[in-house]
């Protein structure tokens, strides 16, 4: 395992992502929940990725298998109502197809996409990068902190 | 396995254990043995530096992101030395008589709970921000609630020197926040109590205490526990359970104990809350200076709670509805921003309660009654109203879809914000305000606990946390249950049974 700097600036070996196995459609997905993440270099992506990794470290193990699997489920989906896999899609159709995700009848499926879109925010705007682009500027100092 | 003897276990240092571990000051003074037994680490005031993504871990149960067994809400609760005294707003209310006399609780003297009460916001430090700290955020809201026919009301404070970082939620980085980390334990150690970190209390006996401390994990936040990592058996004259309302039941639930009353774990209530957004066309003060400073109180008229409030970039981000090009151009508009907190007032019903799993893990299961879903349209609407009449372009409303409300909406808020959107594991609900579990009453058929914390049937045992509410209070929590806590420890040092 290589050695992974996280935010708190201490080193620790770098867990692996739940999301190796599917790291393309991963992308793809995490690109249409935040847009702004096409413009992620590989480094940003590897961040945004150890992030999340990170948060998932000390959770079940099987928790990481079923992220992987409504990834997986989320590429083959569309193949019933488009004839493609979310990676064949255009971006405006990713985006619908989402929306209806996000909206499905099945419960299981809502809380799996509401699970999936947290972590990318979190490995999105978890990143120093990510909050910056906001415009956020919170400071320890308060008041007293330069704007 | 250790053993070792004590004359008072508490469980838990938050807003309960912290009061129950200064009241016991006196004891400790008197040669008697006290212990505090925390499952969180104990941080050097170094360690608080304001970031998301490294504090939230560190501070919160579950990294932050403890979900109900359905899925559908995320509760936020503290584990630390403090408990979730050090990731709270700091906002001091004082117990509602309306709730409480309404509680029925027999023998519960609100006067009683009033006068404590007001002995810790006084210890506290409670005080209202003076005008020129106050941000544009939380002008806007007052500016915002005038116009639109509302009187927002200005939330008494605990912070000392507080330089207005707005991080309150992350452990305030300027040790300003006066939590029981701050206040209740450091007098309680000067007096004698003992605190131990990183110390679960796994199960209880007949007056005994099964506890695992743990080791700090390389590269992770805080110190290390005062006690060598390993199991303990601890016995005890009294043990006081202020684990919060869910660590309490929980512990109860995995210890089994002979005759205790089966209504442990029942009537959880937690106020539902969402966060709502609205964007300015100007930028506006809003992650510097206090984030929570003014509220309005619906409670009675319609069942909500409106409060100020400010989050960071991945809080607010998840807690806003939707994905792609509409909820990334929210994101960016952040120093436009204006926010407000809308708190359901929820009621204990049956089947919402914290349970265990086969490991001993505390489960909450909670379903969102046809009020509470009510209350929160309610409360987005009004708002709404309110982000509107402050000047603000858009709105940001979960309940809504599309959820952008544009300014030329306003006049159709009640059609565009509507319960048929309420769709449960789309949009975002979180909680902060744990409450129940262990309520109090007169007797195990219908409580758990007597209005002093004692536990019904077990002398030696008592509760004296969040857990003890019988119902939801319908306001920010933390001097009541300080309150209840003084006097759940009051009994206990005149109470010579356990002794
Ligand atoms: C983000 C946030 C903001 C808030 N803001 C406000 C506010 O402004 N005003 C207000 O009034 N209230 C606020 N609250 C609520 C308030 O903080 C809580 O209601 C209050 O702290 C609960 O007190 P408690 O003693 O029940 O539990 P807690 O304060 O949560 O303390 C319980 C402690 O027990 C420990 N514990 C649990 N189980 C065990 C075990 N088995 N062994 C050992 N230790 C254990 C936990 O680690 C924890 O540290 C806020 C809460 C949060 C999370």
């Amino acid at each position: 395992m290589a050695r992974f700097f996280p935010q708190n600036g201490l080193p620790c070996l770098m867990p692996s992502s739940p999301f190796d196995s599917v790291r393309q459609v991963f992308r793809s997905v995490a690109a249409t929940v935040v847009p702004e993440a096409v413009r992620l270099d590989e480094q940003g992506w590897t961040e945004l990725e150890q992030i999340i990794a990170q948060a998932l470290e000390s959770r079940p193990a099987g928790l990481r298998r079923q992220l992987a699997l409504f990834v997986r489920a989320l590429d083959l989906l569309p193949v019933f109502r488009y004839g493609r896999t979310f990676q064949g899609l255009d971006a405006a159709r990713r985006n619908a197809f989402l929306l209806g995700i996000q909206d499905a009848p099945l419960l299981l499926l809502r809380r799996g996409f509401w699970g999936l879109r947290t972590l990318i925010f979190m490995g999105y705007y978890g990143r120093e990068e990510g909050r910056a682009e906001t415009g956020y500027r919170a400071d320890p100092r308060g008041w007293e902190a330069p704007r | 396995m250790i053993e070792r003897q004590y004359d008072v276990v508490i469980v838990g240092s938050g807003a309960g254990g912290g009061t129950v571990a200064e009241e016991l000051g006196g004891l400790a003074r008197d040669g008697k043995k006290v212990l505090v037994l925390e499952k969180g680490p104990r941080f050097a005031d170094s360690e608080f530096d304001g970031r998301e993504l490294s504090m939230a871990p560190s501070l919160y149960a579950e990294e932050g992101g403890f979900l109900t067994a359905e899925g559908t809400m995320t509760l936020a609760f503290g584990s630390a030395y403090g408990g979730s005294t050090v990731v709270y707003t700091g906002t001091s209310m004082q117990p509602p008589e309306r709730v409480i006399r309404g509680w029925g609780v027999p023998g519960l003297d609100f006067s009683d709970l009033e006068s404590r009460a007001r002995k810790y916001a006084e210890e506290n430090g409670v005080h209202l921000l003076p005008p020129d700290l106050l941000n544009e955020n939380n002008r806007l809201f007052v500016e915002g609630c005038e116009k639109a026919g509302y009187k927002a009301e200005q939330f008494p404070i605990n912070v000392r020197g507080c330089k207005g970082s707005s991080l309150c939620n992350l452990g305030c980085p300027n040790a300003a926040k006066q939590g029981t980390h701050r206040v209740q334990l450091p007098a309680a150690e000067r007096a004698g109590v003992e605190v131990v970190t990183r110390a679960e209390a796994l199960r209880i006996e007949e007056r005994a205490i099964l506890v695992r401390v743990q080791e700090k994990k390389p590269g992770s936040k805080g110190l290390p526990s005062e006690w060598a990592p390993g199991e303990y058996r601890i016995k005890a004259g009294a043990i006081v359970l202020a684990g919060s309302a869910i660590g309490t039941p929980a512990l109860l639930l995995r210890s089994n104990l002979p005759g205790l009353s089966k209504r442990v774990g029942e009537g959880f209530t937690c106020h539902p809350a969402h966060i709502l957004a609205a964007e300015h066309a100007r930028p506006i003060t809003n992650d510097v200076g206090h984030p929570k400073s003014f509220f309005l109180d619906r409670s009675v008229e319609e069942g909500f709670l409106l409060e100020t409030c400010m989050y960071f970039p991945f809080t607010t981000a998840k807690n806003l509805a939707g994905f792609g090009a509409p909820h990334s151009k929210l994101m960016h508009a952040f120093p436009r921003l204006q926010m407000i907190l809308v708190l359901a007032c929820d009621k204990a019903v049956p089947g919402n309660r914290v349970a265990v799993d086969r490991t001993g893990k505390p489960v909450v299961h909670y379903r969102f009654t046809p009020e509470v879903v009510a209350s929160l349209i309610r409360a987005t609407r009004a708002s709404a109203r309110i982000f509107f009449a402050a000047g603000a372009q858009r709105v940001h409303a979960p309940s809504a879809d599309p959820p952008l409300l544009e300014r030329d909406e306003a006049p159709a808020i009640d059609e565009r914000i509507h319960g048929r959107h309420f769709k449960e594991g789309k949009i975002s609900v979180s909680a902060a305000h744990l409450m129940g579990g262990c309520g109090m009453g007169s007797g195990p058929s219908d409580s758990v606990t007597d209005s002093y914390g004692r536990v019904h049937g077990i002398p030696w045992l008592r509760v004296a946390d969040a857990s003890l509410f019988p119902d939801s209070l319908e306001i920010n929590p933390y001097l009541t249950i300080m309150a209840l806590a003084g006097r759940a420890a009051g009994k206990l040092l005149e109470d010579k049974a356990w002794q």
